[in-house]
């Protein structure tokens, strides 16, 4: 059942996607480029997004447990550290080079362009280069307590 | 200003921000993509067929859009293979080491007021904008 949820608010926000037109690299550059021919639709998606989850969420948090998991799990961490600053750096340089972030990537597979394709494979890739580094950095620091796994998103 | 679509926007987000919603009421858990797929990714957690099943659906939305006249068009890519290359590479690693990306932190994160989101948020709106003034009007080809 929960396997069906999950599938349902990935089609969901599939779709948000899609009306919106962030879908495509194109609409989202446009609202990277100020410079250019300024294009604040991407800005009105987020306030949109955030006005429905904010309320969503807090009626969430009130609730003592979700329908059909046993927990909620929320992000616990508070620090700006290195790694935060570093990471939100590199994801920025890479989302302004193309205008792909990992929603729109991994929706626009259906499109089976070969780019997006690669793209989606490079960004893998990256997520398991990450993995593989941040385990080699926790062996090092062992027994210190790093939840380094306790992300965000 | 010419291709503003404030009102599909607002749509279109709304939507986001049911998803966001439902996942988290239904089954407690963030709609972060690239948190998704990177437990998609992971054997080691348990996540892993719900995530699939997530981004399934996300692939899924285009295809029946294009039964409805919702049709996805071809996106427009960079011709370099290298970019395209690297900048996965860039944001597959980034969200990671980040904890987040656009849906994680910029939508779940900063609708809870989580500080680290706010930031994270900041910090990448305005890395982007910066590389793509530098990339389309510094050096324009």
């Amino acid at each position: 059942m929960q396997i069906t949820v999950a599938f349902v608010c990935g089609f969901i926000f599939g779709w948000g996607l899609l009306i919106s037109a962030m879908v495509q690299p194109a609409k989202v550059i446009g609202f990277l480029d100020i410079f250019g021919v300024w294009d604040p639709s991407l800005a009105v998606v987020m306030v949109a997004a955030l006005a429905v989850s904010a309320g969503g969420f807090r009626y969430a948090k009130l609730r003592q447990r979700p329908i059909l998991a046993s927990r909620s799990i929320w992000p616990t961490r508070t620090e700006i550290d290195g790694p935060l600053v570093i990471g939100a750096t590199l994801f920025g340089v890479g989302w302004g080079l193309v205008g792909l972030c990992p929603g729109p990537a991994i929706e626009n597979l259906a499109t089976l362009s070969p780019r997006v394709t690669a793209f989606v494979l490079a960004m893998a890739f990256g997520m398991v280069l990450h993995g593989l580094w941040a385990s080699r950095r926790r062996g090092r620091v062992q027994r210190q307590i790093v939840t380094v796994l306790t992300a965000d998103g | 200003m010419a291709n503003f679509t404030p009102v599909s926007a607002a749509i279109g987000g709304a939507l986001i921000g049911l998803a966001a919603t439902l996942l988290m009421l239904i089954n407690g858990r963030m709609a972060g993509v690239s948190g998704i797929l990177a437990s998609c990714l992971d054997f080691r957690t348990k996540d892993r067929i719900g995530s699939a099943a997530f981004l399934a659906g996300l692939i899924l939305a285009p295809i029946t859009g294009g039964v409805v006249g919702f049709a996805i068009p071809t996106p427009e890519m960079p011709s370099s293979w290298a970019l395209i290359l690297i900048s996965g590479l860039l944001v597959g690693f980034g969200t990671r080491l980040g904890g987040g990306c656009t849906s994680g932190h910029g939508v779940c994160g900063v609708a809870r007021l989580s500080r680290r989101s706010i930031v994270a948020t900041s910090i990448f709106m305005m890395t982007a904008i910066l590389v793509v003034a530098v990339s389309r009007h510094v050096f324009a080809g």
